[in-house]
């Protein structure tokens, strides 16, 4: 059982003509809370697909577990796929069935427990991220966050070995922003998995992180944990962790001289 | 002058090799659902609710048209019939064309637009939400739990919609005919016992309808997993069902007819 | 929406599709001509068919007793051979039966008409039937018409 539960190495990944990643290698340990951070648009998403086999990369291998994630037949992805669970941006979840029906889901599926064990799963689950009286509700009725939570309580549903969070934090008001940053952190440490939280809110992801990856440009362009991250002496990790408005990403967008514009 | 001329084939060419790829991928497609569909019936209570939501609330329209449908085709065979004095085949006449045409084309005409457009909202709906996403990663295949199902669903109402269409349209032609022109019960009913064929008219009628059946399926769940998932792109994708529908449907109606009644 | 309300719902919609056909084919087709049960062939040669169809109907006092299943041109004799079923409970046509064609309705349909003679042994399974007449054919008919009134 090796230290690090997934290994990219090289990967390529390009939409259309725009090469998203471009030799990209990291490594995320089994235990703790992995952050990946970097501006809008760098394609972390995109990695989170990638390193569940929804996306094919056009080169480079991943592992998850000691897998090669896209060497995998159907049958063997959707067993690695079981292991992990993955919190969307939007929640996703199904919205024809209740908050109760969605944690259900999964164990419908994948387990033949008796119903009493189901529900008593279900309720369980929803008691860790604090929904167990919202069980009956519909996806349209519960706010931002609490969809967020149900869709947690769902990832949790057949206790995995990994959970991807991609931009768990986005668009929340502090309560609820409060709430999510200590269930990630707490469902860490209790389960004891691997959490990778893909986002862009600095100060709050890296609070509960053990670990963080910077990309940019395709790359990985510093990693450490937070205290150095914080101390970096990179100008460009510098200006994103502590989000200074002017530095190697420019404020002015390329343009002429402001007197040539104006007189010129 | 000629470089534009030049242009504008360019572009032709461009937007004919992109119609013969969308037509490779939703024929792809087709493929994987088709192959999907064993699977549905191992868990048939899906398939249960989209029937009810592709059949039966589609059936409302159904009745309702065939019902006009039926009874303006009895006007209008008996206008064009009371001149040579041949009013009696009205009946015939009816029956004929809603077997043969009317039920299978204009219930897939209203199938596409009510249900075949719910069908593709739905599914954009769930892929712009990342509920198939979703389910991809909770090792649940959506071709299975959520297209397969709807496909299915299309493919066994038609037949049972056309069927209920012609049957309703002649109970109307009926109600015009005899009770509100006068003409006789019993040759409203004894000509086209003996002019309606069982096999040729009301069996190939069926057929039609089964085939319509999977072709608006099939452009349905195609154009609803395929669109862009924006609230833009889910329109477009909803119009293109509809049109796109409505012209197979009337294509392959004239292909199945000069294939099945010609003499 | 109940799950139990729904599978209600749908088999009501299947049921009532079902209902359907069953109305279309009992009352509208001919359904019954197909389900006849038992019967015979008979033979008939013409020297013209007119507009007899395969599948025409054939009667015998207007009554429907059986179709017409086959209709070829015979290149040794010169006629047009009609094979036609009729239904096995008539089964009590004299050798010596005439069949005509005849014309049904405005519309124009033809129709192979039975006219029983007076023998005493009855048309079984291949008989052939001697004694008929053609359609008629407008041109003749005219002609004829012509050269009558030329003759008075």
């Amino acid at each position: 059982m090796s230290d690090i539960l997934v290994k990219i190495r090289d990967l390529h990944f390009s939409r259309g003509t725009r090469k998203i990643f471009d030799g990209l290698s990291m490594d995320i340990p089994r235990q703790g809370v992995t952050a990946i951070m970097g501006p809008s648009g760098t394609g972390k998403t995109t990695l989170l697909k990638i390193i569940g086999g929804q996306l094919r990369p056009d080169q480079g291998t991943v592992e998850v577990d000691g897998l090669n994630v896209h060497k995998l037949s159907t049958k063997q992805l959707f067993e690695l796929r079981k292991r992990m669970g993955m919190l969307f941006q939007s929640g996703a979840l199904l919205t024809d069935l209740s908050v109760f029906e969605n944690v259900a889901y999964p164990l419908r599926e994948h387990t033949r427990l008796n119903e009493a064990m189901i529900r008593h799963l279900v309720l369980l689950k929803l008691n860790a991220v604090g929904l167990r009286g919202a069980a009956g509700f519909m996806p349209s009725e519960l706010s931002g966050g609490m969809s967020r939570r149900a869709a947690l309580a769902r990832a949790i549903a057949l206790d995995p070995m990994m959970i991807m969070y991609d931009e768990p934090f986005t668009g929340q008001d502090p309560i609820s922003m409060g709430v999510l940053v200590s269930l990630v952190s707490e469902l860490n440490s209790a389960l004891k998995i691997c959490s990778i939280v893909v986002s862009h809110d600095v100060p709050e992801t890296l609070s509960i992180s053990d670990y963080a990856h910077i990309i940019s440009a395709g790359k990985v362009v510093e990693s450490g944990d937070p205290e150095s991250l914080r101390n970096s002496k990179s100008e460009w990790t510098r200006q994103f962790i502590h989000g200074v408005a002017d530095g190697p990403v420019p404020f002015h967008y390329p343009a002429k001289p402001l007197l040539e514009d104006l007189y010129g | 002058m000629f470089s534009r001329l030049i242009n504008k084939i360019q572009h032709l060419g461009v937007v004919t090799i992109a119609v013969f790829q969308r037509l490779g991928s939703a024929s792809v497609f087709l493929l994987e659902v088709v192959a999907s569909c064993p699977g549905v019936f191992v868990k048939p209570s899906l398939l249960i609710k989209q029937l009810y939501s592709v059949g039966v609330q589609t059936l409302i329209i159904i009745v309702v048209a065939g019902l006009f449908v039926g009874m303006v085709m009895a006007l209008q065979s008996y206008y064009a019939l009371v001149d040579f004095g041949a009013e009696d085949s009205v009946g015939v006449m009816v029956a004929l064309s809603l077997l043969r045409e009317l039920g299978p084309v204009v219930t897939a005409l209203l199938f596409a637009g009510r249900a075949g457009s719910a069908l593709t909202a739905e599914i954009g709906l769930m892929k712009a939400t990342e509920q198939l996403s979703g389910m991809e990663m909770m090792a649940v295949n959506p071709m299975q739990r959520v297209v397969a199902p709807r496909f299915l669903a299309g493919v066994f109402s038609m037949p049972l919609l056309a069927t209920i269409f012609s049957a309703v349209g002649v109970l109307g032609a009926y109600l015009v005919a005899v009770e509100l022109l006068g003409l006789d019960s019993g040759a409203f009913w004894s000509q086209p016992q003996d002019k309606v064929d069982l096999y040729l008219d009301l069996y190939n009628g069926i057929i039609k309808s089964v085939v319509f059946g999977v072709v608006v399926a099939w452009i349905a769940v195609f154009e609803g997993y395929d669109c862009i998932p924006t609230s833009e792109g889910l329109g477009q994708a909803t119009t293109r069902t509809v049109v796109h529908s409505s012209l197979a449907i009337l294509f392959l109606d004239f292909v199945l007819t000069a294939l099945m009644f010609a003499k | 929406m109940t799950s139990r309300k729904i599978e209600i719902l749908v088999g009501l919609f299947v049921a009532a599709s079902i209902a359907a056909f069953f109305m279309l084919a009992m009352s509208v087709s001919n359904m019954s001509s197909y389900s006849g049960g038992e019967s015979y062939q008979i033979k008939a040669n013409f020297d013209n068919i007119g507009g007899l169809k395969v599948r025409s109907p054939v009667a015998a006092g207007g009554v429907r007793i059986g179709r017409v299943v086959d209709i070829e041109y015979d290149n040794e004799s010169y006629v047009a051979s009609v094979t036609m079923e009729v239904s096995a409970k008539y089964n009590k046509f004299p050798l010596d039966t005439a069949a005509s064609i005849l014309t049904s309705g405005l519309l124009g349909e033809q129709l192979l008409g039975f006219e029983p003679g007076a023998e005493e042994d009855y048309l079984k399974d291949g008989d052939v039937i001697d004694l008929t007449q053609s359609a008629l054919v407008l041109e003749q008919v005219i002609g004829q018409f012509l050269y009558s009134k030329a003759d008075e």
